[in-house]
């Protein structure tokens, strides 16, 4: 279990302008403990914005975004989140568990250790491999084992299906039920239907 | 993880990915080597011309060999996304930032303290400045590195950023230049030198305590 029940993620009239385009304005929403909320929307129409906004890495035009009712900047938010972007942000030159060990030294131990999450997404018998031998679907399992091994409340994941086969993609589905039922929530892009059981999913859809 | 564990896991990190990918190490050490080698060729027999300006040829030379090296500091961890993950560590980026240039140092900069009083003996520099020599460099060259690192956080995101951040960097570069080749002339005229050693320290010291912040702010601004 992640401790209390009462982590909340607000936004509140958000907007986005890029090149003098408005990508989204006036966003508001709300994800409590045990919530995914999905981002929908055309390529382009500022879901990854989105998701770097809520990362910190971009300010947001417009409105704000508070943690817990605190803003960002007054809470533990940075140490409750973790990212999975477009770019895998492991290094190709070291092996599975090298990398994983310094992600572990970046966060904080979560719930598996670093042995655990590669069995849990299929990896164990990479672990002494280098990242640079392994396919695209075996670097996105990769860094989604970094979501298990450190301790966190939000996951922020940017098209996670992208390059999984349909056994992972069910292996993703099934750690992401498993990580709302411990009372973890997670904000995600996704062009793909998710199947979540038990699972409440909020749609924001952005045009 | 506490901040220690972090620290030193950026730094052997960066090691290891230094050894295993060797041309980094290598390419700024052979220029720093060859840039000095040529030079006599270039000047010919003229052993006392070139005893002369052997303190400035080394100092250029290693600051050239520097900034050459500046660029794979953040690049690769820029391109495959795991700076993102660095600045996203609830550690303060400043901290690691600057894990990963004594990193960077010890690869890029270090080695030239190796092979200085070598090429400082067959450029005819007199023994007693060797010392002075290796001093200077090894205060001098992690100055190099700090103030360069805010260069290349504030291109980093540029794809041909390579002009601005000579542009940017060398005229910083210019004050330890002065002090550090001053410092090793006057030592081979037997001068007295601690007041140029006391401002490379304080060099040193604003450099290690002041840059790591504006390198993690420009690198925040440059993934946005």
């Amino acid at each position: 279990m992640l401790g209390s029940l009462n982590y909340s993620l607000q936004a509140n009239s958000l907007s986005c302008i890029r090149d003098d385009r408005v990508l989204f304005e006036d966003l508001s929403f709300t994800v409590n403990a045990g919530h995914v909320l999905l981002l929908e929307g055309k390529n382009g129409s500022g879901k990854t914005s989105l998701l770097r906004i809520l990362c910190g890495f971009r300010e947001p035009d417009a409105g704000d975004l508070s943690w817990c009712s605190d803003a960002l900047s007054d809470s533990s938010y940075y140490s409750d989140l973790a990212y999975v972007g477009h770019l895998e942000g492991v290094k190709k030159e070291l092996t599975v568990y090298e990398n994983l060990k310094v992600a572990l030294a970046l966060g904080q131990a979560g719930n598996y250790s670093i042995t655990e999450a590669l069995t849990r997404v299929n990896l164990e018998d990479f672990d002494d491999m280098l990242v640079g031998a392994l396919s695209a679907g075996q670097k996105r399992r990769l860094s989604l084992a970094r979501l298990l091994m450190t301790k966190n409340v939000l996951w922020i994941l940017d098209e996670p299906f992208t390059s999984l086969d349909r056994q992972g993609i069910t292996l993703i589905e099934t750690l992401m039920s498993e990580h709302c039922a411990q009372g973890g929530m997670i904000v995600l892009t996704s062009h793909q239907d998710l199947s979540l059981q038990g699972v409440n999913v909020q749609r924001v859809m952005l045009s | 993880m506490s901040l220690s564990t972090a620290f030193f896991a950026i730094i052997k990190r960066d090691l290891v990915l230094a050894l295993r990918r060797r041309s980094e190490v290598a390419n700024p050490l052979l220029f720093f080597i060859l840039v000095i080698t040529l030079f006599p060729l270039g000047i010919g027999a003229q052993p006392h011309l070139l005893q002369s300006i052997a303190p400035g040829i080394i100092w250029v030379s290693a600051l050239l060999a520097a900034m050459l090296s500046l660029d794979s500091l953040f690049r690769s961890d820029f391109d495959d996304g795991s700076l993102e993950q660095i600045l996203l560590s609830a550690h303060p980026a400043s901290l690691l930032v600057l894990a990963k240039v004594i990193a960077h140092w010890l690869v890029t900069g270090f080695p030239l303290l190796i092979v200085a009083p070598l090429l400082a003996v067959f450029l005819g520099m007199p023994t007693s400045s060797l010392g002075v020599l290796l001093l200077t460099l090894l205060l001098g060259t992690p100055v190099l590195s700090l103030i360069g690192a805010i260069g290349v956080a504030l291109t980093v995101g540029l794809r041909r950023g390579g002009m601005i951040l000579s542009l940017l960097v060398l005229p910083l570069y210019v004050p330890v230049l002065i002090f550090a080749s001053n410092a090793v002339e006057m030592a081979g005229a037997g001068l007295p030198i601690q007041a140029q050693l006391n401002i490379l320290i304080s060099f040193l010291i604003m450099a290690v305590f002041l840059a790591p912040w504006p390198t993690a702010a420009a690198l925040k601004m440059s993934i946005n």
